[in-house]
């Protein structure tokens, strides 16, 4: 028999197996805590007593079939349901333990931590410079070294400074839709939110564009926790530490990625992510 | 149980490619099977004939485990499978190789059968046959469990591994003891002791394809022949 000892320790394989695989020291904060949301568009229930925890600078991932609850339960983070009218929320979300539902919350503050990217990049009509600049100038900040500042941090943190820097002048809407779309999450990380919420940031993107967002959402988990609802579960399972697979409103499970996407426990998660009849 | 976890795919053609490779290593297993039987009646009756016959196929199964490891290469490059298909197909290209090398094996027994030419009829035929059931059953009903999708049972079959084993050394122990009686006997009686030790490793490819089955059912990974329970 070959003795392998030597070999082991060489490579130092228990060491690797147990830091990088089975870290449990690594502290766990949860950000954002969701407890029996029930919602309702008028009459039609659309969340069903969902309950999850989203861990603090971590990327959680929806997936799940259309109109199954994932960008309702996204948009009610920051409060976007406010914006429809026949919307009823019962439950709570705790942001750092602070209820967001609260009648006396103000909404822009919520908003101001919990950024939000959508599917179609939305650059307002302006130059580049001033689209990044935009949340700082509503905010009363005019100071032109201030912003020059953050606007640059912005745009390297959104992995576009350097493709952009001697373009700042010049109107978003020439940008290509990828660069619109780093566009967008520059301006919302240049006020510094807690939260980033993805709607299907990278659906309407051709597939190097798709794979830059994907590189960008990996380098800014150390800074943001990311909540990205994504048709594409190929993604989720590339880009996500955490995924939570939704089905007609209800939560049905929610795991790390890399187990869920191997070993779901539920069968109706197994159906959905190897593409069979629900 | 089956027809749950293969089926029903929204793309019938991914479902068509998944059985189709099933199929393929069902009937690759039957093959060497048959390799294993024969190797072993070879070796036992000193038939020379099937033990050529047995050298000639093995290019089949090669072929066979070529070609489906090409598929599932495929499949993984074409459709992103996920879940059971992602441990369908991982567990696949481990079990043929299990399959192959058992039919490697079994060419070395109808090597060794050659080599003896019939010559050493005082080897412990009843001990070797015994031990030679017992592993065409464990690869037996672990193909069958394949075919099933089940691993209800599959401990019964790493349980004979260690009959298996324990035969083994039972067989071992005699051969030594010939070869110290008279050293003259020392060259045919490994050529024995190659066969019992080709017989012993088929066991435990046996066994490492139910390990590769208990994945690919349950997503555990363990090691049945280390005692890892179910």
């Amino acid at each position: 028999m070959i003795n392998q000892e030597p070999l082991t320790h060489a490579l130092n394989m228990n060491s690797y197996i147990n830091n990088d695989f089975n870290n449990t020291d690594e502290v766990k904060e949860v950000c954002i805590q969701v407890k029996d949301l029930n919602l309702y568009y008028g009459d039609k229930q659309a969340l069903y007593n969902v309950n999850m925890d989203i861990l603090k600078k971590k990327v959680t991932a929806y997936i799940g079939p259309s109109g199954c609850g994932k960008s309702t339960l996204l948009r009610c983070i920051n409060r976007m349901n406010d914006l429809v009218d026949s919307v009823r929320i019962d439950g709570e979300i705790l942001l750092d333990n602070q209820n967001i539902n609260d009648k006396n919350l103000n909404v822009s503050a919520l908003r101001r931590r919990v950024g939000m990217v959508f599917q179609k990049p939305n650059p307002f009509p302006k130059t580049i410079f001033e689209n990044v600049a935009y949340g700082l100038r509503i905010q009363g900040i005019n100071d032109k070294r201030l912003l020059a500042e953050t606007v640059e941090n912005a745009l390297r943190g959104a992995a576009l400074w350097d493709e952009m820097k001697d373009r700042l002048n010049d109107n978003a809407l020439g940008m290509s839709g990828g660069q619109q779309q780093r566009l967008v999450i520059a301006r919302a990380i240049a006020i510094e939110p807690e939260v980033l919420l993805l709607d299907e940031p990278a659906s309407a993107l051709d597939p190097i564009s798709t794979l830059k967002i994907e590189e960008l959402i990996n380098e800014l988990k150390e800074k943001y926790t990311i909540v990205i609802v994504t048709h594409n579960m190929q993604q989720a399972a590339r880009v996500s530490d955490y995924t939570a697979f939704m089905y007609m409103g209800e939560l049905i499970e929610m795991g790390a990625t890399s187990d869920l996407f191997t070993n779901p426990q539920k069968k109706q998660t197994e159906d959905y992510i190897t593409g069979r009849y629900g | 149980m089956d027809n749950v976890k293969m089926g029903h795919h929204i793309s019938g053609q991914f479902d068509k490619d998944l059985d189709d490779i099933r199929n393929k290593v069902l009937t690759m297993g039957g093959l060497v099977e048959r390799q294993l039987e024969n190797a072993v009646q070879a070796f036992t009756t000193g038939n020379l004939e099937l033990a050529e016959q047995v050298i000639k196929q093995d290019k089949d199964i090669d072929a066979y485990e070529t070609s489906i490891d090409l598929e599932c290469t495929q499949i993984l490059a074409l459709r992103q499978p996920t879940a059971f298909d992602l441990r369908f197909l991982l567990s696949v290209v481990k079990i043929i190789h299990e399959l192959q090398r058992m039919a490697h094996k079994s060419v070395r027994i109808a090597e060794m059968a050659i080599r003896l030419d019939g010559n050493d009829g005082k080897f412990p035929r009843y001990e070797l046959e015994h031990m030679a059931e017992l592993v065409i059953k464990m690869l037996h009903d672990a193909l069958d469990l394949f075919a099933r999708l089940s691993v209800e049972g599959v401990t019964a079959i790493t349980d004979k591994d260690v009959n298996v084993d324990r035969e083994y050394d039972n067989i071992l122990r005699q051969l030594i003891t010939r070869m110290m009686e008279d050293p003259r006997n020392i060259t045919r009686t490994l050529d024995v002791l190659w066969t019992v030790r080709a017989l012993e490793r088929i066991g435990d490819y046996s066994c490492f394809m139910c390990e590769h089955l208990v994945y690919m059912i349950k997503g555990q990974k363990i090691r049945l022949t280390k005692g890892d329970e179910l």
